[in-house]
């Protein structure tokens, strides 16, 4: 006799219930000890202080209100919330490339799989071989970096004298990079744009540009619109759902970035000028067993993602076009 | 103007634009492979010809140094620190970390997309709800569980058995004259491992993919008799392969590369794993630019060929979930 729906036997219900959590119970254990318990014992942490030696004491918001009068935290050049900030700006830039890369590759052009391989290259082995290797490039004296800037400078500078203006010497007026607080930013963000520009951007990209219906630039064609308002009233418009999706993520992945670069590459100097949000965490928290501190930098930085995420949720239906 | 004379006046158009775009292409590549080339050339050349200026020696010179190519600074980094150990470290945590993960993620993702119990879709909505949390809010409380457990358990153990224990927190494991670092805390294979098992993403991607596989082969399978344990191993499995191997190959990558974790929980160069092993080269040999390079080459290589070997489903794989690496 057929059964309907709601009346299968209890014990039959029991038991796939039973193999449910069963076959969750991995999972979930895992997800107890490593995140979820984590995250309240992260909380209650902000609110104490401890450096694992002697016993945690509990010191209600102390922690956030000296984060809040930390100056090293919040003067403005060269303070962690502004270099994470500042090293952000690069976000944008490096998304603009690469839909620009990928619209120039999306064309039906022998080579083109080669050329997104070789573009692809950087984003594949970013790691702390590449940093070390940027660290070489950017050697004031004797990296790549300079030589060619110091090559087209000279020139310039060949030109200038011709009509009696005379420029420095280079070796005075060389960017000093990594050892410089003013140029070390600008030196991670070259990296940092060198590293993505070809890499998941462009690929999730050349995705969505396969997606655009090639009639739409027919039709567009047809009705005589140029080149720019083709790009910008088809292309840009149907993308749009990748872009947001990136700048969210970049948005959300740059206030938490910057710590391999700061830890491999300049110790978080000079003068503090590339020490980011995470880095300052992992400072006080494995360097200096400010445990309780460094909880509540995290749980700052957590309320920073949270907010964003949520404003970019409410502001993405007026902005984007989903299909 | 007939069509024979319209077409050729399109061709060339075409192709003026096109010498335009593989310009701009080519010289972008260089600019992308030529620091690669970089390293390999200091990496392969005498010390001394380090800071040769193409000025003084010449371009082709300065490209190709006399001393080009020399092996010895790979022999000297490799006598200097344990690479074969490393990367032996490094193969063994990625493999364990994928599989684990993979494993975990699978079964998980098989219940919430399949299987029907109470509150499943709340404790699916808590998995979601942390992705979004930052990995340092969660990395100190695990980071003081991992490394207080050994000493815990030992206190244990000396409460039930009115002796001191140090089997937990005691660092002299040896196996066949091979350090094997602690059972458990810093400086273990146990704290390097086990952390990454388990990834609410990779249950949320599988899951995304395991909703989308047809129900007749598992109500035909269950027809004939196959238990849930069948429908997961015989058919879910099979069936959803690109998207686990996609999962594998993120998870491998990702935990090849991971450097803050490793980074705070090993001290002893025996248990490094090859991104901290280099880092620990860089503050040993910090100005020694040619073996800096012959070092950050062997960290790049295996990269390189899981790569090569990957790219396929890797591709697809940042198609479907656009996950970052």
């Amino acid at each position: 006799m057929a059964k309907k729906n709601g009346s299968v036997p209890v014990t039959w219900r029991k038991r796939a219930a039973l193999a449910g959590y069963l076959f969750i119970l991995p999972n979930v254990v895992g997800f107890l000890a490593f995140t979820s318990l984590p995250v309240l014992a992260s909380l209650l942490l902000s609110f104490s202080k401890w450096d694992l030696l002697s016993p945690p004491r509990w010191v209600w918001f102390k922690n956030y209100i000296a984060l809040f009068h930390d100056t090293d935290f919040w003067r403005v050049p060269n303070g962690f919330f502004y270099n994470t900030v500042f090293m952000m700006m690069a976000i944008p830039v490096s998304i603009m490339l690469s839909l620009f890369l990928a619209v120039i590759l999306n064309q039906k052009l022998p080579g083109m799989i080669l050329y997104r391989t070789l573009f692809f290259l950087p984003s594949i082995t970013a790691g702390i071989g590449t940093m070390i290797l940027w660290m070489w490039l950017l050697n004031p004296q004797f990296g790549l970096i300079n030589l060619i800037l110091s090559n087209i400078y000279n020139a310039f500078a060949w030109l200038a004298s011709a009509v009696g203006w005379h420029w420095a010497n280079w070796d005075a007026i060389r960017p000093l990079w990594l050892s410089d607080e003013n140029w070390s930013k600008p030196a991670l963000i070259l990296m940092g744009l060198w590293g993505s520009m070809g890499g998941m951007n462009m690929i999730l990209y050349l995705a969505a540009l396969q997606g655009v219906p090639q009639e739409l630039y027919e039709a567009a064609k047809i009705d005589g619109a140029n080149a720019w308002q083709r790009f910008w009233k088809i292309t840009w418009a149907m993308v749009s759902p990748t872009t947001f999706f990136l700048f969210v993520m970049g948005i959300i992945g740059g206030f938490q970035g910057g710590f391999m670069a700061a830890q491999v590459m300049t110790g978080g100097g000079p003068n503090g000028s590339t020490t980011t949000i995470s880095y300052y965490i992992y400072e006080n928290a494995y360097l200096w067993f400010r445990m309780g501190y460094a909880s509540s930098i995290a749980w700052f930085l957590f309320g920073v993602v949270l907010i964003l995420t949520l404003f970019n949720w409410k502001f993405s239906q007026r902005l984007v076009y989903y299909g | 103007m007939d069509e024979q004379d319209k077409l050729v006046h399109v061709r060339k158009r075409i192709r003026v634009s096109t010498i335009v775009t593989y310009l701009f292409l080519s010289a972008l590549a260089v600019s992308m492979v030529f620091p690669f080339y970089w390293m390999v050339r200091t990496a392969l050349i005498d010390p001394k010809d380090v800071f040769i200026s193409p000025h003084r020696v010449g371009y082709l010179r300065w490209l190709l140094p006399e001393s080009f190519p020399k092996i010895d600074n790979f022999t000297q980094a490799l006598k200097a620190v344990p690479f074969g150990r490393a990367y032996i470290n490094s193969i063994l945590i990625s493999a364990c970390v994928t599989f684990g993960q993979v494993f975990t993620s699978s079964l998980a993702a098989f219940g919430f997309a399949r299987l029907k119990f109470p509150g499943r879709d709340k404790i699916f909505l808590a998995y979601l709800a942390t992705m979004m949390i930052p990995g340092a809010v969660t990395m100190i409380p695990v980071f003081i569980l991992t490394s207080k457990l050994p000493f815990w358990l030992d206190d244990a153990v000396s409460w039930l058995t009115h002796t001191r224990s140090v089997i937990f927190s005691s660092s002299y494991y040896m196996f066949h004259n091979t350090y094997v670092g602690r059972p458990l805390g810093l400086d273990s294979y146990f704290t390097l491992i086990v952390p990454g098992m388990f990834s609410a993403y990779g249950t949320f991607l599988l899951r995304q993919f395991f909703m989308s596989v047809e129900k007749d082969y598992e109500e035909a399978a269950r027809i004939d008799g196959a238990g849930t344990w069948a429908v997961y191993w015989k058919i879910m499995l099979p069936l959803s392969r690109p998207a686990i191997a996609t999962l594998a190959i993120f998870t491998f990558m990702g935990s090849w590369r991971a450097y803050m974790w490793p980074l705070i929980v090993t001290f002893r160069e025996d248990l490094m794993t090859v991104p901290i092993l280099v880092r620990f080269f860089q503050s040993k040999y910090s100005t020694d630019w040619t073996l800096l390079m012959a070092a950050s080459i062997m960290q790049i290589i295996p990269v390189l060929i899981a790569f090569i070997i990957g790219q396929k489903y890797f591709i697809r794989g940042v198609r479907i979930g656009g996950i970052k690496g």
